[in-house]
């Protein structure tokens, strides 16, 4: 049974809301009393993940599992996919416009991040269909 | 050092309606790319940008940044300035670029952030 699950819609190329349903993941965690280390990479990986969204995809959601052992994160779009998921996963690749890296984004290194942040990171993506990362992170168990 | 040591290095002014000049800073990131800052994450880390849109705070409050430096005498956006004064993020503003600005807060004793993970 999951304590909490919740999802987030995230509208491509809004640049005004970019970044609300990361802030808003990051307080349900914050007041779940969830381990503040376990917040920090979450809302890292969550932010990229959502950033993404906004740059990349046709528009998608994050969405939310909070269980006792773990918590599922899911980023999740309708497209356009990713066509060689190995050279996007490589840090300093990056397809973003120069309207995007003008905002501060688009420096290649959002997916690696996540990876590193998450404690299981997984992506599936097929063009024409859209993309989807699962990342999830363990919560450390009292002595 | 504190942050009121930082304002002083860096003659800078506040932005904020808050400035908590005795707020903790160990070390510090100086970048453009928002990207790059949520790459190398650590405690108690200044941010130096000339970045001056909302997502700047956006990060902040992502990585739990508590205070920004606008350098080159530009001015975060009405928005930046907004979620910042939500968020109680501290905002000070400096002419010197973003360059010169490091400098000073290195050679004053400031790190740099890591890779490792957050
Ligand atoms: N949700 C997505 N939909 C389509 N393409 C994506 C998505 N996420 C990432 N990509 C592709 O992978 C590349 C690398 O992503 P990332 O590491 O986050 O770097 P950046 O976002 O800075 O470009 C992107 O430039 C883009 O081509
Ligand atoms: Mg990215």
């Amino acid at each position: 049974m999951s304590i909490l699950k919740e999802e987030f819609p995230v509208v491509k190329m809004d640049f005004v809301t970019a970044g609300e349903a990361s802030a808003q993941i990051k307080r349900i965690l914050k007041k779940l009393g969830v381990d503040a280390g376990v917040v920090r990479r979450l809302s890292i990986a969550c932010y990229e993940a959502e950033i993404n969204l906004v740059i990349h995809s046709e528009g998608g959601s994050l969405s939310l599992e909070v269980n006792p052992e773990d918590i599922v994160l899911i980023s999740k779009d309708v497209g356009p996919g990713i066509p060689d998921i190995e050279l996007a996963m490589s840090e300093g690749y990056s397809t973003a416009s120069d309207d995007v890296r003008m905002m501060g984004f688009g420096a290649g290194m959002g997916l690696a991040n996540m990876a590193r942040n998450a404690d299981k990171f997984r992506i599936e993506s097929k063009v024409g269909e859209g993309t989807l990362i699962e990342m999830i992170f363990n919560l450390k168990q009292e002595a | 050092m504190k942050l009121g040591n930082v304002m002083e290095i860096l003659s800078a002014k506040p932005l904020s309606s808050f400035v908590d000049l005795d707020l903790d800073v160990k070390c510090a990131c100086s970048s453009d790319m928002m990207s790059d800052v949520l790459a190398f994450p650590k405690e108690h880390m200044v941010l130096l940008t000339g970045l001056v849109n909302a997502q700047v705070m956006r990060t902040c409050d992502m990585l739990d940044i508590r205070a920004v430096v606008f350098t080159r005498g530009k001015l975060p956006s009405a928005e930046a300035l907004e979620m910042a004064n939500e968020n109680g993020i501290s905002v000070l503003g400096t002419e010197l670029t973003l360059f010169v600005a490091s400098g000073k807060l290195y050679s004053g004793g400031l790190v740099g952030g890591t890779k490792d993970k957050a």
